[in-house]
């Protein structure tokens, strides 16, 4: 008997009587503030939060705070200079030298500040995780209450990669002190574009 | 890197030299607790979600066989290639061999305890393949050359002194440097490198959702996701527990998981892997190490609803002063205490004695897994079989002798007050464990036998 065939049999003997699924219907978040909710959230993470109007706002206030003779890469030819659209077939380690990415979530989350990014608003996947500093621009309807609403809203997905981000990277491994930027981004900013 | 022979008390015993380290130890772990406390009370349906995430790993439990057939054929289906391991060597080959096969030397690891259980970074390391640990605490843990003493915080035992002395002796920082974040800057840019560089990347898995065939995995730092993204090969090592039924069931896990585990609302990131990017190959192993057979044992199968949080360690007095290491097994802590014996009975039958059995692991854990329950079982089960330790099997002996004879245990009551006032030194003393780190109290002057017999008439009227 192969290791797969033994391993199945064994947890066929001793697994228990059939236990139902429960039912999840009453899991719903029923918050009608969902943008405030968010920011505040998303602030007490450490993440920054911009309320804006149009692309041309964000671009604006990066270009405040970003160096623009250095690797600034986005998804979004709509925001203009001095952004480079990156390549979706480039070779993933090229990317280690970007400064700031700026992409698109799907959906935002309120009650815990994560955005969901399937891949193909990534760009790459490589991307949001190897930036030096990350920024995501999420239209205002989009924020759901709970994770129970955006994973019905993103149901099976059409992605071979999808992630949740809810803020920069972090450790405290060294004595519980909260360190930003571990691995992965050292800030993250949020534009939550307001479409009205 | 399992090779004590002293057990828990033993260990603990050596934790406990450094008073104003156990302190400090337990002061750390209980400020964690706390931010769990506070996240859980800001969800008004906590304990619903609590009771919907236990009765959603009970019908994993009892449909397991049918789950993971269906978690394979959509793992296949996405293009991810399955592997089935028996035991640890099965799994440490398989993950070799994957290596080899693309000539392979090096390779970086996400957190993932499985791995550590299955000893792989000393595997491959005598085989002549290197790897790095890219977890901080880990990768700290790694270099000191000790096992993680917290699943989820795996340096929590050590001071940032010492991981300054660490980094100074390994990695060549300043001596005497020793504040978190250059500590922490360094460590990036020193694994940067190694994400850049290295062709395989490892990485463990939090759920697995049969339904889609993907896999999820959390980290705060983003450590698992620089590996993967960057690597040529992607491999996912995960106990077959880890199955949840449904993608809709991951909200309330992720609910659950982050909150319990640091008082964060979620993990900084939740990467769901469903298949390779173009050029890419991924691998999956599942893993049975013992899981199969404590699915049979009906008092302990709950066990393997666990999700990892490390809820039950921060809580326990005796994990706070004890520290993670005194358990000598991969999973520490009371979760650890009640999945260990199932492994290996005779090594690990010190570990259910090391609880009070005050039941706040099992109030505290967000797939209400009735660990002080089990722990108490255990007790009974590894009495049975023989592999209670001598003193604790005299000991018990002597204690039910004492308490089904009246006279003796009167007598000997009366000789402990007597002993207590009249020559504490014969109790104050080394040789009597209970004298260490405590007190003995002053001795009544009478038992409560001795006050009822003097206080009550033979009617049962009180004496006036």
């Amino acid at each position: 008997m192969s290791t797969r065939e033994s391993i199945l049999a064994a947890v066929l003997k001793n697994q228990p009587p059939a236990s139902p699924l429960p039912d999840l219907s009453f899991l719903k978040g029923n918050r009608p503030d969902v943008v405030a909710t968010y920011q505040a959230v998303f602030t007490s993470i450490g993440g920054s939060v911009f309320v804006v109007d149009d692309l041309a706002a964000v671009n604006a206030r990066l270009r405040e705070n970003f160096d623009p003779t250095k690797r600034l890469v986005t998804t979004l030819p709509d925001l203009g200079e001095p952004f480079e659209v990156l390549s979706k077939t480039a070779d993933p380690r090229t990317f280690n030298d970007v400064e700031l990415a700026v992409i698109e979530a799907q959906l935002a989350v309120a009650e815990n500040g994560a955005v969901w990014l399937p891949e193909q608003r990534m760009g790459q996947r490589i991307i949001p995780y190897i930036c030096q500093h990350l920024a995501v621009v999420v239209l205002s309807e989009t924020i759901v209450p709970t994770l129970h609403e955006a994973y019905a809203q993103i149901g099976v997905g059409d992605y071979g990669f999808g992630a949740f981000i809810g803020g920069p990277s972090k450790t405290a491994d060294i004595e519980q002190a909260l360190v930003m930027g571990a691995h992965g981004p050292i800030t993250m900013s949020v534009f939550i574009l307001t479409t009205n | 890197m399992e090779k004590s022979t002293k057990d828990h008390a033993a260990l603990a015993e050596a934790f406990n030299q450094d008073e104003e380290h156990v302190n400090w130890h337990d002061g750390a772990l209980w400020w964690i607790r706390q931010k769990r406390d506070i996240a859980a009370k800001n969800i008004p349906e906590w304990e619903q979600l609590r009771e919907t995430a236990s009765r959603i790993k009970s019908n994993v439990l009892s449909n397991l066989h049918d789950y993971l057939l269906e978690f394979e054929a959509n793992l296949t289906k996405n293009g991810v290639t399955v592997h089935w391991a028996a035991d640890a060597e099965e799994h440490n080959r398989i993950v070799y061999s994957i290596l080899k096969a693309k000539e392979i030397t090096q390779m970086i690891k996400s957190k993932s305890m499985l791995t550590e259980e299955c000893h792989l970074n000393e595997y491959l390391i005598e085989r002549g393949i290197d790897v790095i640990n890219s977890d901080l605490g880990e990768y700290i843990q790694q270099l000191d050359n000790e096992p993680p003493s917290h699943i989820v915080l795996p340096c929590i035992h050590k001071r940032k002194e010492e991981i300054g002395e660490i980094f100074h002796e390994h990695l060549g920082t300043e001596k005497g440097v020793s504040d978190p974040t250059t500590l922490t800057r360094f460590a990036r840019w020193h694994l940067r490198d190694a994400f850049i560089s290295r062709r395989a990347a490892l990485t463990g898995v939090n759920f697995a959702v049969a339904e889609t065939g993907e896999y999820v995995v959390c980290t705060n730092e983003g450590n698992a996701d620089m590996g993967a993204h960057l690597s040529d090969i992607q491999i996912a090592s995960m106990g077959i527990e880890k199955i949840i039924p449904k993608k809709e069931h991951l909200g309330v896990f992720l609910r659950l998981l982050a909150r319990s585990a640091t008082g964060q609302p979620i993990t900084i990131y939740s990467s769901h892997f469903k298949k390779p990017r173009p050029g890419q190959e991924m691998h999956l192993v599942l893993v049975d190490l013992g899981r199969s057979r404590q699915l049979g044992r009906p008092d302990f199968r709950d066990s393997l609803k666990c999700i990892k949080c490390g809820a039950c360690m921060n809580t326990c007095p005796v994990y706070r002063k004890s520290g993670g290491l005194s358990y000598h097994n991969t999973i520490s802590g009371p979760i650890g205490a009640i999945l260990a014996p199932n492994l290996d009975m005779k090594r690990h039958a010190d570990l259910p004695f090391a609880s009070t059995l005050c039941g706040s692991c099992s109030n505290v854990c967000p797939v209400k897994i009735n660990i002080h329950d089990q722990l108490y079982q255990w007790r009974q089960v590894i009495v049975q079989e023989g592999y209670a330790a001598n003193t604790k099997v005299l000991g018990m002996k002597a204690m039910a002798w004492t308490l089904s004879s009246p006279g003796s245990y009167s007598t000997i009551g009366r000789a402990g007050r007597w002993v207590l006032n009249n020559i504490p030194f014969a109790v104050n003393n080394k040789f009597n464990p209970w004298y260490k780190q405590r007190e003995m109290p002053d001795g009544p002057k009478e038992s409560f036998g001795e006050w009822y017999a003097k206080n009550q008439g033979d009617n049962g009227s009180e004496k006036v």
